[in-house]
């Protein structure tokens, strides 16, 4: 095959995949903020932390494990392409789109990167930062890739002939169909994510005086501030995946704003009913929500429809945010309310609302069981994985901080630094400055 | 003899306390963001539908040194300037001082003032 450079379109994905790596980054705002002052230092490390370790192992095998040749339906060969040799632009994702291969894997890395810093939220204030560098680096090679492959890279969950939804409903043309829609991640990022925070927070257990004591989010203007950064960022995930800058780019970036903006309000109002208050926190949710839900349906929906998606996803996901407190799991920032729930609800509503296959628009139900089943399928085969990942570090090299050092901030701990000059009582007086 | 008047108040009749005390006569004071509780008690907040009560509410302190004389018009004009007639107003008392001195001049007793 050969390759034509298209500029336009290669200029978009370039700066498609500058916009997204911002969003890792804005992650340690949102999450930054949501923690208590003596650990706001270590919870935005935790994401620049994956970003150190995700970018260079996406290059040396990871894009080689999502994208080269089949090995059984679930993971791409590493060895294809390990470090990038032999790479050429005709093989690349987006050769299509006149996109060189390289754009394709930056553009690509960035998802891999925010993918393993959005599971940090889950075991804030208490968790060794040695262990959790090593975590990202293993569990992106053993989960991510093979998840990325399987829905992206032509494995079991993508509308493959050897695929899932060809052995439910069939084959037209050697393809399933009825594909699975997967459009940015919803699967791959959100409910993986998600799943993995989950089960990390299970493994790793609760933060001393959980549910007793207050942890109030110590700086919510940070929170909003990375919830604004996330959504411009956003529009590089959503519209980018359209892989060039073209109408699907523009439905994309209508659908992205859309549905965040119903799910913020379904969210405030959620609160506004239950609680008495729309509050700054529940903006920022439910714009995370929002976002989160219509990633894996921003190019198949109509604008209409996206709203409806939107705003359903925002109230389901203010709904779920409480039920770490009645199970007693202690996810501290809601990476399973708003991430598990969020990408579970919007993978599995595509299936009403698809405006091409989807129940609502006269499509049956076809759409919505491959839907449901792809999600189930990527709950379980991530909740296996990183059960594994996560009890072979707490035997190799333990998750937790010592007691002395979560209350006393894991900021001084871990870091020897603290991110403000005063916490309040107990704070530390500086006696001699070498 | 010097006296000591401290007021904890709401800390948005500080502008109306602080005019009320230069139109008074008062020539300077100390003021402090404090925090506590009386019978008002604390507040609720809610995070992501979580409840934390929080038992402390941000007051002001002010803190006055007057002769023994002005001590009573003092706190007469800090408790009407203060008042709005809802719990959580706050208190003022007096307590006397052995000795004040003004750390520029030396000077001891009520000349400091």
């Amino acid at each position: 095959m050969d390759f034509t450079l298209d500029t336009g379109n290669t200029a978009w994905m370039l700066a498609s995949a500058s916009l997204v790596l911002l969003m890792t980054p804005a992650l340690a705002f949102f999450y930054g903020g949501m923690v208590r002052g003596k650990s706001v230092l270590n919870m935005m490390m935790m994401s620049f932390g994956a970003l150190g370790v995700v970018g260079i192992v996406y290059v040396l095998w990871g894009y080689s494990m999502s994208f080269g040749s089949d090995v059984g339906g679930i993971f791409g060969n590493p060895f294809d392409w390990f470090g990038l040799e032999g790479l050429k632009d005709a093989d690349g994702i987006l050769a299509g789109s006149g996109v060189p291969a390289l754009v394709g894997v930056g553009f690509q890395a960035t998802f891999a990167i925010i993918t393993v810093a959005l599971i940090s939220g889950a075991i804030a204030d208490r968790t060794k930062f040695s262990t959790w560098l090593v975590f990202t680096a293993i569990w992106v090679t053993l989960s991510y890739f093979p998840l990325a492959h399987m829905v992206w890279g032509g494995g079991f969950l993508s509308g493959s002939e050897d695929g899932l939804a060809a052995k439910l409903f069939g084959t037209t043309d050697g393809a399933a169909t009825v594909a699975p829609i997967d459009f940015a991640g919803g699967t791959v990022v959100h409910i993986n994510a998600g799943v993995a925070g989950l089960v990390l927070a299970l493994i790793i257990g609760k933060r001393k005086g959980f549910g007793k004591e207050p942890m109030r989010p110590h700086n919510l203007p940070f929170v909003m501030l990375g919830a604004a950064l996330l959504w411009f960022g956003w529009f590089g995930f959503n519209a980018g995946s359209a892989g060039a800058s073209n109408e699907l780019a523009g439905l994309a970036w209508v659908n992205t704003t859309v549905a965040t903006c119903a799910a913020m309000l379904g969210w405030l109002v959620t609160e506004k009913i239950r609680d008495g208050h729309p509050t700054s926190l529940g903006a920022a949710s439910g714009v995370v929500a929002g976002l989160v839900a219509i990633t894996p349906a921003a190019g198949a929906l109509s604008p209409v429809g996206s709203i409806f998606l939107g705003a359903i996803a925002g109230v389901l996901c203010a709904l779920a945010v409480g039920l770490k407190y009645k199970l007693g799991y202690d996810d501290s920032l809601d990476v399973v309310g708003v991430h598990l729930v969020g990408g579970f609800v919007g993978t599995v509503l595509i299936g009403l609302f698809s405006t091409g296959t989807g129940l609502f628009y006269g499509g049956g139900v076809k759409q919505l069981v491959v839907q449901f089943l792809v999600a189930l399928f990527a709950v379980v085969f991530s909740g296996i994985i990183t059960a594994v990942v996560g009890l072979a570090l707490k035997a190799f090299m333990g998750w937790r901080v010592t007691e002395e050092a979560e209350v006393g901030g894991v900021d001084l701990a871990l870091h020897s630094e603290t991110a403000y000059e005063t916490l309040g009582a107990g704070s530390r007086v500086v006696t001699e400055v070498k | 003899m010097t006296k000591l008047v401290t007021a904890v108040i709401q800390p948005h009749r500080l502008d109306d306390v602080k005019s009320a005390l230069e139109a008074a006569g008062v020539r300077g004071l100390t003021v402090s963001e404090s925090s506590g509780y009386g019978r008002q008690k604390g507040h609720t907040e809610v995070y992501r539908g979580a409840e934390y009560t929080v038992d402390l509410v941000p007051k002001v302190k002010i803190d006055v040194l007057v002769g023994d004389e002005d001590a009573a018009t003092v706190v007469e004009v800090v408790v009407k300037a203060a008042q709005t007639g809802k719990i959580g107003d706050g208190k003022v008392w007096v307590v006397p001082v052995e000795d004040v001195v003004r750390v520029r001049t030396g000077e001891h007793g009520d000349d400091a003032l």
